[in-house]
């Protein structure tokens, strides 16, 4: 019986191993290869450690990454950190080890880096965080943090709601679907819109509640607004995803999404796009993952040893459903 | 009455009903239902319809644990089924052909049984522990979701998938008659055959049973596959409610709101002894609690909080050592005070 236990255990091991390095065989292009010797080629090395692969924004962003490292001809070593900070300080431990010529790396949580950002430092090694900050008093651990302002998307899906009912009468009822409870992109999504609409007391947000970033939350959290507001002029949905389910909750209320309740999300993923450009959702906040670009320009630059700001903003827009239509074919993501 | 009172879905019952009677507080119209787009529309709808996934992965769950056993991996289990469905849909020429959409419902239920003889095989031939046989898959299968979806989010465009959650069959939600239709012949195999009781027997003494001449270890088997099984009709259901299967959210921690949904109706962990009717009770509380948060506009940062003080009142009225705790404080002279506000927390 023991040995029969043994072998189960062993197996599911087996199978579980099996599976994890089926999950991350596709996402480590690149690790390992070229190791040792850093730039002797002139070449310049970037160590690069990505969250995770947990949701299509986040795949389009490492092909991002990886496909502009190519174009500039910057030797690329990426490890995938599966969501775990142990997995990521451990890449970055190896990247010093290597001595490559910059690091770059999207957190998994915001606390925790001093200890490893200071090995870096010690190493002589320039530091540049994307998508998501660290919260480190000492800022000479980094060069400086690439990514978008949550605070600014807010702020733009509020400019245009203003602007949009800038001559019709009040009152215009508003319903929130918020992101995952204590997120930094649902805090800070909720506070830039606020900040737009308060101005005006006509705006009134009648019910806000979590749709936890998915679209079945959001279908479910919406039919119940429906239910409990029977006049609702706008949504906004701090994601596509839930402005997506929630078009399926207002079309079953026998509505019309995009002309009887006005919806305005964030993200401008593919399936967004594409309901942004039928005319369910009438306007969209862009979020971008192509920040390859403008990461390897920050890479030459850091490596030349010009100066940079601490803080960039990622090159993004805006989309209405005329300009959703025409961006609609070259869409990466 | 006393016989009313004493009955043990007496609570379960009682706690439904104040829930939904509370809604009338906040939402005048809360029990109107409609007919709207000709299907039936109102929050009592919802309830029902949202249940439904819950509804049947908890019933394969009631089974497990009266065998004494558990199965963490019904989350996952859905999330590999929807996503196969959901996979084979996208690469047909006509999404929306019935041919198409029975054979992705057939592969989704496919792959669940495979993961449910799985499970079954790990428990009762090689006797792990049910808790980390299970386990192995609730891990395992979500890496397996997002390896089908490739991390990514598929959307179907199929009328025909999609009316298995979101469709009306004779203005009445299919889902909601899928998963009746399921109940109702679990409840006739299991209470008019032997079959419930040899199940409640193996969980309350496998040796005995098994010396009595009970095959335990095919009986616990089947009842993981049919775990396996309800899962993989409610992961169909939960992609085809939104069109999309999401390897990493469909059915994220559904195991945990099933297990409660079970004790809730009264079956005990430690096996030997189920209620069907009891987790149709409980599912149903679970689902009206969501609603009435969403629909009552408790602020998103304190639904958590709510939801674990309502679970706790209900749990502590139904335990008959808590009741009788609080028949004898009142005359006490200590501490009579925890008494009155878990009264007021029930009446929530």
């Amino acid at each position: 019986m023991l040995l029969r236990t043994r072998l189960a255990a062993a197996m599911s091991g087996i199978l579980l191993a099996a599976v994890v390095a089926g999950c991350g065989s596709g996402d480590d292009v690149g690790s390992g290869s070229g190791s040792g010797s850093a730039a002797d080629d002139g070449k310049i090395t970037l160590g690069f450690s990505q969250v995770g692969a947990e949701s299509g924004w986040r795949t389009a962003n490492t092909k991002s990454i990886q496909e502009s490292a190519a174009a500039a001809g910057i030797d690329l070593k990426f490890a995938d950190a599966q969501q775990q900070q142990a997995n990521q300080i451990k890449a970055i431990r190896s990247y010093i080890a290597q001595k490559v010529d910059v690091i770059a790396f999207s957190p998994v949580v915001e606390t925790g880096w001093d200890a490893v950002l200071q090995e870096a430092k010690a190493a002589n090694i320039p530091v540049i965080l994307t998508d998501r900050a660290v919260d480190s008093k000492d800022t000479s651990l980094y060069k400086s943090f690439l990514g978008s302002d949550f605070v600014v998307e807010g702020q733009k899906a509020g400019d245009w709601l203003v602007n949009e009912y800038k001559d019709k009468p009040g009152p215009v009822n508003i319903v929130v679907l918020e992101g995952t409870t204590g997120s930094a992109p649902a805090n800070d999504r909720k506070s830039g819109f606020d900040e737009k609409i308060k101005a005006d007391p006509k705006f009134k947000v009648i019910a806000s509640q979590t749709g936890e970033f998915t679209r079945a939350k959001g279908k479910e959290v919406m039919e119940a607004f429906l239910k409990a507001n029977p006049k609702i002029d706008v949504l906004y949905a701090h994601n596509d995803d839930m402005g997506l389910g929630a078009i399926e909750a207002i079309e079953a209320a026998g509505k019309k999404p995009g002309t009887d309740i006005k919806i305005i999300t964030v993200d401008a993923v593919h399936d967004g796009m594409q309901a942004l450009a039928d005319g369910k959702i009438n306007y969209i906040v862009e979020c971008s993952p192509l920040l390859g670009p403008q990461l390897m320009d920050l890479v030459k630059k850091v490596k030349a040893g010009e100066p940079v700001q601490q803080r960039i903003l990622t090159e993004e827009t805006t989309f209405t459903q005329a300009q959703a239509k025409e961006a609609l074919p070259t869409r990466k993501y | 009455m006393s016989a009313v009172l004493k009955h043990r879905l007496f609570w379960p019952v009682a706690a439904l009903l104040v829930l939904l009677l509370s809604n009338l507080i906040f939402t005048p119209g809360f029990f109107n239902i409609e007919v709207r787009q000709s299907h039936l529309y109102g929050s009592l709808v919802d309830i029902l319809r949202l249940s439904a996934p819950l509804l049947l992965v908890a019933l394969g769950m009631t089974l497990v644990i009266a065998t004494g056993g558990i199965d963490l991996s019904v989350g996952s289990v859905m999330a590999v089924s929807g996503a196969l469905a959901c996979l084979y849909i996208v690469h047909q020429p006509d999404q929306g052909a019935p041919g198409t959409i029975i054979v992705a419902c057939l592969l989704g239920i496919a792959i669940a049984l495979v993961l449910g003889l799985w499970n079954g095989f790990l428990v009762s031939v090689i006797g792990l522990q049910p808790i980390i046989a299970t386990l192995i898959l609730m891990v395992a299968g979500r890496g397996l979701a997002q390896l089908i979806t490739e991390g990514q989010i598929i959307t179907v465009n199929s009328p025909g998938y999609r009316f298995l959650s979101a469709g009306y069959w004779l203005t009445f939600p299919f889902a909601v008659i899928l998963a009746a239709v399921v109940v109702a012949l679990t409840v006739v195999l299991t209470r008019r055959t032997a079959l419930g009781m040899l199940v409640e027997s193996v969980g309350g003494n496998p040796r005995a049973s098994r010396l009595a001449g009970v095959s335990s270890r095919t009986l616990i088997w089947g009842v993981y596959v049919f775990t396996g099984l309800c899962a993989g009709i409610a992961g169909l259901m939960a992609t085809a409610n939104v069109s999309s299967a999401d390897g990493n959210n469909t059915g994220y921690l559904i195991e945990l709101n099933a297990i409660l949904a079970v004790v809730i109706g009264g079956t005990s962990l430690a096996g030997g002894r189920f209620s069907i009717a009891g987790t149709v009770v409980g599912a149903l509380l679970i689902q009206t609690l969501d609603t009435t948060i969403y629909t009552t506009g408790i602020p998103a940062q304190t639904t958590q909080l709510f939801k674990a003080i309502v679970v706790i009142a209900i749990c502590l009225i139904q335990s008959p050592a808590f009741r009788a705790k609080l028949r004898r404080r009142p005359a006490a002279p200590v501490a009579p005070a925890p008494a009155a506000p878990s009264k007021a927390e029930v009446s929530l």
